[in-house]
């Protein structure tokens, strides 16, 4: 009910009777896009979600797609858009906005809210997880999915080696001797830790670079800073946990099996996005925590996920709808259960604050890691030409980790690649 | 002569039974069964909890959960519902414009024939996967992404079709056709009563290779779809086996089996006549 | 026949072609030609009109390292299922085509991948090749070898890619060897024993020479299939690690779907089609020699 007062309001301020009447009428039809790109019955929570939300706003219809992973949901939507079926709004990766913006394809939130309620709720989130979503001033992107990175270990297994089971390594040295403890300890039985290199390898190394202080985009989005010595450096240590410290198995390591292998305990640590916390937490038969990644010379992760985006090629009362789609789905109560169903953040303060997600972190604090660790957060790695710069980081980070090149070598053709592919965009 | 050739024959077969063919089968079956395991490990890991997917034990329980778990995480019974609609469109779509175009190929004097039909061979290599990013754009157009009549028409010209059909009217003899004619048929009637039915096995082997073909064509759907209404099983099962789901490897399993099991099933039964269908249609 | 009815024949005839040269020209010929001609140009960059450029694009294309390496994993993901896959499918069906216990079973159980979708067998073959707890270095783990990261280290993935080709289409080539080997006729054989010709030799002078023009057609096949089928890399690799199995088809899938540049895609599929057109070219001059199209 709360949410559909504004709406009211804003129809007949703008004087789009006509939009009432329609809305009193036919319900409004939103097609929204949504991707999943971690494990459990997502699909499932977000079904539920819509449904609860359109029993309470009888005058909005919302089919949700899931249409695969990020990368398979821009294809998806891209695709809708240019055979003229445009979805409304659409639960995207939160770097697809340059290249949303080139295709003219979202519009600005500023341009959208009216009322001083519905600007206060623009600033009600974390400003961490808008930074992937504004430019030059504007928010294209609001948080929903949204996640950091953090750092999952075994308690058992640190016991098992020698480890106090309740201290997570603090920086990098650490973490490559316990990880080197551990699989000296279980001889050879099991790996010390693992960080995924495929599915999103930029996205890992990302962490590794910030932690070493170096940010690998420039704000605009039309540069890249790969080949930096604390770049390489980052990189070099990411390949030495498995040359060097033999902590970690040669090659690349699989994103989607990873979860698996940290359940059936053939690695002692994993990194892995926040969204993975319930569904390890309701399989895993051992007892498990969840920290800040380690630090070089800072703390630090990307965030990553999902913001919504609202479609530039929709009408007037139709981007009303999705508006108040999108505010019931960002308000606390939702966000504090999306929250404790899944493991990602809760995408703002007051979504901390509710009794459920309170209650939640206080019976288990792993689930407020994610929200410690933003203050330590930096924007995913986004640029215009987004799908070809990011391959060329994975492809450099997939030729160090298997020995093809020597982390400087791969980085310095990336920025090459990168460099050349931006060239037209320097402004 | 007869005789010699006959104790040979005895000998032969004999020496060989003792000696080499034990070898032989040894080979044959292990080979056999390394090539039936991957589907029974797949049997074995859909029916059983997944601790069990790498941990082989006799009395591991059966669970019929991983395909409770698969039906309810995904849709599967639209994506059913969708592969059927588009196996059964395409093969009826292919059936008659194939059966036009070959008849006209068989019996009709066009100018330029032999030229033209070469044009509709090459189809035979150039098929809408490889043009995908052309075939979008064209689909696009026309308004057929995400739609069922969009993963199915640019297969409907069937160049195999066309040929198979073709080389069957040309061996039906004129002398029947010219019957019809005297009892009054016009053309259609004349492919409808007389060639249509003579060329029954083609239809048959060609729909059999068809059907498995597009029950399990990938990429182009996967390009042209965009939602669950329109999207088929590969595609389904494709979007939700995606490694990066992390989906349980045992609800994969279930899910994997699920989308085979009507054609696996059909072709347990029907060995012969899908054997002989690859074949027939294969051969040309 | 009178001219007037032989005219009516042309236009009939034509008629009855005409759905099936529509469907032809907008889904192959048109396509095909837009594609030819989307190489030529450079689209206009922020909403500028497209340019012309010639050969520019296929030069950009040449000087791409990746290009050349996609390029180079296609020939050897061809010269890594075709041999292979010819070779067992004829083992197979020598295996099939003799006395035999339990012909049948073993038969199916050859044939059986064959009607699986490739992504359902890239499903299954991505459990035992998942690393740490799949079932091929389950295995080897408890014979006591260490395990391999079947697809994570670019010197082994793209043969783990092969090998499950190779499994997925032998079964399919063997029928037609069947086929053949059951059409060849038996007193030949006879003949052959009565000279007291070893198995061996005849199988290279009589037997294999005879399927030949199977082997030609199975060839063909499978030329077409190492360009056409790439389904599994969507499960098993997505082209990875850094492009070590990425195949062309689905490089311009990335290219176009995943990078939104539809030029280097368009670029690469005339590539492929000059692939396509030298196997076309070789399958109507060699092999359709005996076969007549009259």
């Amino acid at each position: 009910m709360r949410a559909r007062i504004p709406f009211a309001l804003s129809a007949l301020t703008a004087g789009l009777l006509t939009a009432g009447q329609a809305a009193a009428n036919d319900p409004i039809e939103l097609t929204m896009y949504y991707p999943v790109a971690v494990g459990g019955a997502l699909t499932d929570v977000v079904d539920n979600l819509v449904e609860e939300f359109e029993s309470e706003h009888p005058d909005i219809d919302v089919e949700a797609i899931y249409a695969g992973n990020y990368d398979d949901t821009r294809v998806r939507a891209m695709s809708a858009m240019e055979a003229g079926d445009t979805p409304q709004l659409s639960v995207m990766f939160s770097i697809d906005l340059y290249e949303l913006l080139e295709q003219n394809a979202i519009v600005a939130f500023d341009d959208l809210v009216e009322s001083d309620e519905e600007r206060e709720w623009l600033d009600s989130f974390y400003p961490g997880l808008m930074e992937n979503g504004q430019l030059d001033g504007k928010t294209y992107g609001i948080p929903f999915q949204r996640s950091t990175i953090v750092l999952f270990w075994n308690k058992d297994a640190f016991e098992a080696a020698g480890l106090d089971p309740e201290t997570p390594p603090k920086n990098w040295e650490q973490m490559a001797e316990m990880a080197a403890t551990v699989r000296d300890a279980s001889d050879g039985e099991q790996w010390g830790v693992m960080v995924p290199s495929t599915g999103y390898p930029y996205w890992m190394f990302q962490a590794f670079a910030f932690q070493n202080g170096h940010r690998l985009m420039s704000e605009d989005g039309t540069e890249v800073y790969f080949d930096d010595p604390a770049a390489v450096e980052a990189l070099e240590y990411w390949v030495s946990l498995a040359t060097e410290h033999e902590a970690m198995p040669d090659d690349t390591i699989e994103w989607g099996t990873l979860r698996q292998n940290f359940l059936e305990e053939s690695t002692a640590m994993m990194w892995h996005t926040t969204g993975n916390l319930s569904a390890v937490r309701s399989e895993a038969d051992f007892d498990f925590g969840v920290a800040m990644l380690p630090m070089k010379t800072q703390r630090g992760s990307p965030t990553g996920g999902g913001n919504f985006y609202i479609f530039e090629d929709t009408s007037e009362e139709e981007k009303r709808a999705a508006m108040t789609f999108i505010r019931w789905m960002t308000a606390p109560e939702r966000a504090a259960a999306w929250s404790i169903e899944t493991g990602y953040m809760g995408v703002s303060p007051a979504a901390y604050e509710t009794e459920a997600l309170r209650d939640y972190v206080e019976d288990f604090a792993p689930a407020a890691v994610a929200r410690d660790q933003l203050e330590h957060s930096t924007a995913e790695l986004s640029t215009y030409q987004g799908g070809r710069v990011r391959r060329a980081l994975d492809n450099a980070v997939q030729a160090a980790l298997t020995g093809q090149m020597t982390p400087e070598e791969a980085l310095s053709q990336a920025q090459q690649e990168a460099d050349s592919v931006l060239r037209r965009y320097a402004r | 002569m007869s005789s010699t050739s006959s104790t040979s024959k005895m000998v032969a077969p004999h020496s060989r039974f003792v000696s080499v063919p034990s070898l032989e089968t040894v080979a044959a079956w292990l080979l056999a069964i390394i090539w039936v395991f991957p589907l029974l490990y797949a049997f074995w890991a859909a029916f059983h909890p997944s601790e069990f997917m790498v941990n082989f034990s006799l009395f591991a329980p059966l669970t019929l959960e991983n395909f409770t778990d698969a039906w309810s995480q995904a849709p599967f019974a639209r994506y059913y519902l969708n592969t059927f609609a588009l196996v059964t469109g395409v093969v009826i779509g292919q059936f008659i414009v194939c059966t036009l175009a070959a008849f006209a190929f068989a019996r009709f004097p066009i100018p330029g024939k032999n030229v033209l039909f070469m044009l509709v061979l090459i189809q035979l290599f150039v098929f809408p996967e490889v043009l995908i990013v052309e075939n979008y754009a064209i689909a696009s157009e026309l308004g057929l992404i995400n739609t069922i009549t969009g993963i199915g028409l640019p297969y409907v010209a069937s160049a195999l079709g066309i040929f198979l059909l073709r080389q069957t009217f040309k061996t039906i003899p004129r002398e029947l056709e010219d019957a019809a004619r005297i009892e009054g048929c016009n053309w259609l009637e004349i492919l409808w009563k007389v060639y249509v039915p003579l060329a029954k096995p083609t239809y048959l082997a060609y729909g059999l290779v068809s059907i498995s073909h597009h029950w399990n064509n990938f990429i182009w759907p996967l390009v042209v779809t965009n939602s669950v209404e329109s999207r088929p099983l590969t595609v389904g099962l494709g979007v939700f086996s995606a490694p990066e789901t992390g989906v349980n490897w045992a609800t994969v399993s279930a899910a994997t089996l699920l989308s085979i099991a009507p054609l696996l099933v059909a072709f347990l039964l029907f060995q012969r006549q899908f054997v002989q269908s690859f074949l027939r249609a294969g051969i040309r | 026949m009178t001219l007037n009815a032989h005219r009516k024949m042309q236009l009939y005839g034509a008629l009855l072609l005409l759905p099936a040269a529509l469907l032809l020209t907008t889904f192959a010929y048109l396509p095909t030609v837009t594609t030819v001609i989307n190489s030529l140009f450079l689209p206009g960059f922020r909403g500028e009109p497209a340019e012309f450029v010639g050969v520019e694009n296929y030069q950009v294309l040449f000087d791409d390292p990746t290009f050349w390496q996609v390029a180079r994993n296609n020939l050897i993901y061809a010269l890594g299922t075709i041999p292979t896959s010819i070779a067992l499918a004829l083992g197979m069906a020598l295996f099939v085509n003799g006395k035999l216990p339990g012909r049948g079973f073993v038969r199916m159980a050859y044939f059986t991948p064959t009607i699986l979708p490739m992504i359902a067998a890239a499903n299954i073959w991505m459990f035992f090749y998942a690393p740490q707890i799949g079932l091929f270095n389950s295995l080897l783990d408890s014979l006591g070898i260490p395990g391999v990261n079947w697809l994570g280290d670019p010197s082994v993935a793209l043969s783990s890619v092969i090998v499950m080709s190779v499994w997925k289409e032998a079964g399919f080539f063997m029928i037609f060897y069947l086929a053949a080997l059951q059409s060849i006729p038996p007193e030949l054989k006879e003949a052959a024993d009565l000279e007291g010709t070893s198995r061996w030799s005849f199988f290279w002078r009589v037997t294999f020479p005879l399927l030949m023009p199977t082997t030609l057609f199975v060839l063909i096949n499978a030329l077409i299939n190492s360009v056409r089928v790439v389904d599994h890399l969507f499960i098993l690799t997505k082209g990875g690690p850094n492009n070590a199995t990425n195949l062309l088809l689905y490089y311009v899938y990335e290219n176009a779907f995943s990078f939104f540049d539809r030029t280097t895609a368009a670029t690469i599929t005339v590539v492929i089609l000059i692939v396509l057109a030298v196997v076309a070219t070789l399958k109507f001059t060699i092999l359709d020699r005996r076969t007549h199209y009259q």
